[in-house]
């Protein structure tokens, strides 16, 4: 048995040092319904797995609120046991200081490079040719949402592209819906401006901007569909005046709005009001114009501490969070793909299915938490937040985009 | 210049000034009443929204307005946001954070005005070289955004090796606390008649021995002052409650906007408005009982440039 | 503890005790004050300017590159934005406060019932948080449910009033709450003030026929001006590092219509990793407190011997 060879050698390596119970404070910011139900699930694998105790330390509002606690903590030397963050480029100096435990040789005794699909995860997790985290799901940006409730009650077929969308936004108009959703914080608007930049210009062209920082092609003629796309989009989302995006999710969930570009995560609040994929709403991949997702996603990074009790732990808990088990509990609630490619996913739902799908054709994108470093997102978000809610035409908004990939590093 | 500190103290509750009303209808009565009752509907509205929307249930907030009284009165969301609201998969409400706010503020009030007061007693009676500077630089520090000295404080907590405890925590809120705290006893003691001080020197007093046997017992109306203020504001604080404690030390205000910003599937106002009047329940009755204490102390000192 | 104690007067300037050669224990229990001066406030600031000519990311570190992060942030619209917001949020509810904190005093001063209560009632919402203070006026600005959907729905359906979503006015939304909170204690300070007043003044003013508004502004204010200069002080310190208000109320929304420099800082900061950047958006900040301060500081606390 795999497994149980896999468990054998996590225990000799483990047991290496003394076994003993300790508190484990594990920091996140999954505090919505679906993000809350599946983080229990990774609690509970702790908790009845190992003598260890899960202190949950929850920090709500989004990564921007909480990273800087989790940092400051970090570097003030008083650590938390266990921590998420976005793999890829957040916590390069933090590693660099020394700060992270090394996961190299666990992920080696157990296999970690075998099934970890697809491979750019654990990438986005090495350093220098060692492992620094536990990557646990992946996450995509590229999702259109569609609620059938609202499209029957403006009597036109559901949508199957992009296009067909704004189409049939008058439809909807009509009938008195709010054609999209659309959240009014920044880092919701960059979500849907990645979204529309993908799925308009193809990969190549998107490549050349996000990943070559090609400021030339950023500003365009080719570009410059994705800014007028956004300029729809922003049209379309003219009387949704929500700010969180669970709340924009909930306008689509309810039929109040036609649809929501938003991530994968969006899924587990479709769970928790009990809809189902297929039947009460679809789900679109790429905005259903080009097959790709990206793989970002979380991961937990295991700051170094002193105590050996919780050193030991440390590792243990590691290795819970990527084994089979919690995997797809934890994913199938969170409405995320799990980071293994060796699990059997049959009884997830349409859309993870395909997910899944696009994840096996290799229709694979570098997140943009790999591409862009947090400043250049910020600055991107910042000018998103900007064009949202202003009349910025495309063509400023272009040309400012421009001048932030002409300076990305 | 005229000493606005003065006479005040003594006035303040003997009744104010200006010419008896004549009638009680007259013109200037119905003007004066008016305008603090017009202001005074500016006030008290949210306060009054949110015991409102406090009681009421999801369905009726939907539909009605939020200045409507409740329907049908329900307690469900106090109980809600004190012992059931979730962050993550903790789902006791606010109730943890209520007896740490209170294990962050005893010390830290104590710390921190007993800090202030001394140093305001040294500025007002025994300067020395250069003793002004400091109290300038550290005025102008009441200036410095806060965020500005998250990241030297977070290396100077770990250097004195305080940092995540909750002494760390106490340390902060008495550096911050100190440059408006140390004005007010400064102005306090230096109103204070000199032959008081001079007296006691004459009686062999020493610098501590002044301090406790005649400026102590003189300044309590200005000690309440400093701990009303400092009440407020280190039960209010966000920001270093979050950075320098652990989930299982947040203060309740952390909890608050964790409760607040955990939204799940809806927004539950009453359960939002709930828990935010519960946060705010101590430094509220902190104001209404001791309303009158304050302003007479804030006369006895404050006011002085 | 008396109020006659509080009371008496000392309007004579204290000599320093020159007898006492070193003035030891007084320089030893100004050890907290003095480190907290030159160690938190002084060395905290110096290392934060230091590090604004780098190019920190996460970590602190010593990549010295000149005035770049300046040339940034000055290009940056956002930062425009936020200096801009901060001005005229800053002018308005200075003047606001001022104007508002002294009426209302004035008025309670002018022997009324119910002094108490009323007192209470414009001081209480200092007791409260900025963050419950934003999350109240944004529930009462609700376009939804607050005062614009209940006018709509008296049947005024045009009636709009809905701030907190339009760019243009979405810092006076911001300011209707900051003034609610603060107004209140500079009242209290004012009238104070106005208790410290000699009744003979007003009598005088009376045999010479001024009327009361007049007294106000060219007998009563003028002599007040230590009250105004504490008011001053306590209103300024707060409108700079004005944050939790704007994050609680809108998060710089709509778009980034309210935005403020201290939410930069932060965001900069922690949300960006670009350290360097939040600290010389602070390094603007405090530049531009000291301009104001210092000449003032030096003037009020250091100038002269005594207050």
């Amino acid at each position: 048995m795999k497994i149980k060879a896999a468990l054998a050698t996590t225990a000799a390596f483990i047991s290496a040092s003394a076994l003993s119970a300790a508190d484990l404070e594990v920091t996140h910011w999954w505090t919505s319904g679906g993000e809350a139900v599946a983080v229990s699930e990774f609690a509970k694998a702790v908790n009845e797995k190992t003598a260890h105790n899960w202190v949950d330390g929850a920090i709500a509002g989004s990564g921007g609120t909480a990273r800087p606690i989790i940092i400051s903590r970090i570097l003030g030397g008083d650590p938390m046991a266990a921590t998420q963050l976005n793999h890829g480029r957040q916590a390069e100096e933090l590693i660099e200081a020394g700060l992270m435990t090394d996961l190299t040789d666990l992920a080696e005794a157990e296999g970690w490079k075998d099934f970890v699909y697809p491979s750019s995860l654990l990438e986005g997790c090495t350093y220098e040719g060692r492992i620094y985290c536990v990557p646990v799901n992946i996450h995509s940006t590229q999702w259109l949402w569609l609620s059938h409730d609202a499209f029957e009650q403006a009597g036109i077929e559901v949508p199957k592209d992009w296009f067909e969308f704004v189409a049939a936004a008058p439809k909807l108009e009509e009938a008195g819906l709010v054609p999209m959703a659309q959240g009014q914080q920044g880092w919701q608007q960059a979500i849907a401006f990645g979204a529309l930049s993908i799925s308009v210009v193809g990969i190549d062209t998107w490549s050349k901007v996000v990943v070559e920082k090609d400021a030339d092609v950023a500003g365009g003629p080719e570009y410059a569909k994705v800014f007028q796309a956004s300029a729809n989009a922003r049209e379309l989302a003219r009387n949704s005046n929500v700010q969180d995006w669970n709340l924009a999710t909930n306008m689509v969930i309810t039929g109040k709005a036609g649809g929501q570009i938003m991530g994968d995560w969006a899924q587990g609040e479709f769970a928790v009001a009990g809809q189902v994929a297929g039947e009460d709403y679809t789900c679109l991949p790429g905005l259903g114009l080009n097959q790709v997702i990206d793989t970002g996603g979380d991961a937990f990074y295991f700051p170094v501490v002193d105590d050996p009790d919780v050193k030991a732990a440390q590792l243990e808990m590691a290795s819970i969070l990527i084994s089979k088990e919690a995997q797809v509990a934890f994913n199938l609630a969170k409405g995320s793909l799990p980071v293994r490619g060796d699990i059997d996913l049959s009884t997830a739902n349409d859309c993870m299915q395909k997910g899944l799908a696009i994840l096996a054709a290799g229709g694979v994108l570098p997140n943009a938490d790999q591409t862009l470093s947090a400043d250049t997102q910020t600055q991107i978000k910042d000018l998103m937040a900007e064009f949202w809610a202003s009349d910025m035409t495309a063509e400023d908004a272009q040309a400012r985009y421009a001048s932030i990939i002409a300076s990305a590093d | 210049m005229v000493d606005a500190t003065s006479p005040t103290a003594g006035r303040i509750l003997e009744g104010p000034r200006g010419s008896k009303p004549k009638s009680r209808l007259s013109r200037r009565n119905i003007f004066l009443y008016g305008t603090l009752l017009l202001v005074s509907i500016y006030y008290l509205l949210p306060l009054y929204v949110m015991i409102v929307t406090s009681l009421k249930g999801m369905p009726e907030i939907r539909l009605g307005n939020i200045f409507a009284p409740p329907v049908e009165i329900t307690f469900e969301p106090w109980v809600k946001a004190w012992a059931e609201a979730c962050t993550g998969i903790n789902c006791d409400g606010l109730s943890r954070g209520f007896g740490n706010s209170v294990k962050i503020l005893i010390p830290s009030l104590i710390l921190s005005i007993s800090i202030a007061s001394v140093n305001g007693y040294a500025l007002a009676n025994w300067r020395f070289k250069g003793s002004e500077v400091f109290f300038t630089i550290l005025i102008i520090g009441a200036f410095i955004p806060y965020q500005t000295m998250l990241y030297p404080i977070v290396i100077i907590l770990r250097e004195i090796g305080l940092m995540g405890s909750l002494w760390g925590l106490v340390l902060v809120h008495t550096v911050f606390g100190m440059p408006i705290l140390t004005l007010l006893f400064r102005n306090y003691f230096t109103s204070l008649p000199e032959e008081l001080f001079k007296a006691a020197r004459v009686d062999g007093a020493g610098f501590w021995g002044v301090y406790f046997r005649v400026m102590l017992p003189m300044s309590i109306p200005i000690f309440v002052v400093a701990m009303i203020l400092q009440v407020t504001g280190i039960w209010n604080d966000f920001l270093f409650g979050v950075i320098y404690t652990k989930p299982e030390t947040y203060p309740m205000t952390v909890q608050l906007n964790n409760i607040v910003n955990s939204v799940q599937g809806i927004k539950e106002y009453n359960v939002n408005m709930a828990a935010t009047l519960l946060t705010g329940l101590v430094p509220l009755v902190i104001y209404f009982v001791s309303g009158k204490l304050f302003v007479r102390g804030i006369a006895a000192g404050a006011v002085k440039g | 503890m008396t109020l006659a104690d509080t009371a008496r007067v000392s309007d004579n300037p204290v000599r320093r005790p020159k007898q006492l050669f070193r003035n030891l224990s007084a320089k030893f229990a100004s050890i907290p004050m003095i480190l907290t001066a030159l160690v938190v406030f002084v060395g905290g600031t110096a290392w934060t300017v230091a590090h604004s000519f780098t190019k920190s990311r996460l970590l602190p570190k010593w990549d010295f590159v000149g005035l770049d992060q300046y040339e940034r942030l000055w290009n940056s619209n956002r930062w425009i934005i936020s200096v801009e917001n901060l001005l005229i949020y800053g002018v308005c509810s200075l003047v606001l406060t001022m104007v508002l904190g002294f009426t209302l005093a004035a008025l309670l001063d002018r022997k009324i019932r119910f002094e108490g209560a009323f007192r209470t009632i414009f001081l209480y919402p200092f007791a409260l948080s900025f963050i419950v203070t934003g999350l109240a006026w944004q529930w009462i600005l609700n376009p939804d449910f607050g005062i614009q959907g209940v006018v709509r729905n008296m049947g005024w359906e045009s009636f709009t009033f809905d701030p907190l979503n339009d760019p243009d006015i979405v810092i006076f939304g911001i300011l209707i709450a900051g003034l609610w909170q603060g107004t209140g204690f500079v009242m209290v300070i004012m009238l104070a003030g106005l208790r410290g007043i000699d009744e003979d003044i007003w009598k005088a003013a009376r045999v010479d026929g001024i009327g009361i508004t007049k007294t106000y502004v060219r007998v009563i204010i003028p002599m007040m001006r230590p009250v105004f200069v504490t008011a001053l002080v306590i209103i300024a310190s707060g409108i700079i590092k004005l944050y939790d208000l704007v994050v609680a109320q809108t998060n710089g929304g709509p778009g980034i219509a309210s935005e403020v420099p201290a939410k930069y800082v932060i965001n900069y900061m922690f949300e960006a990793q670009n350290l360097a950047q939040g600290f010389a958006a602070s390094t603007m900040m405090l530049l531009s407190v000291i301009i104001v301060l210092v000449p003032w500081a030096y003037l009020e606390f250091g100038g002269k011997k005594r207050g």
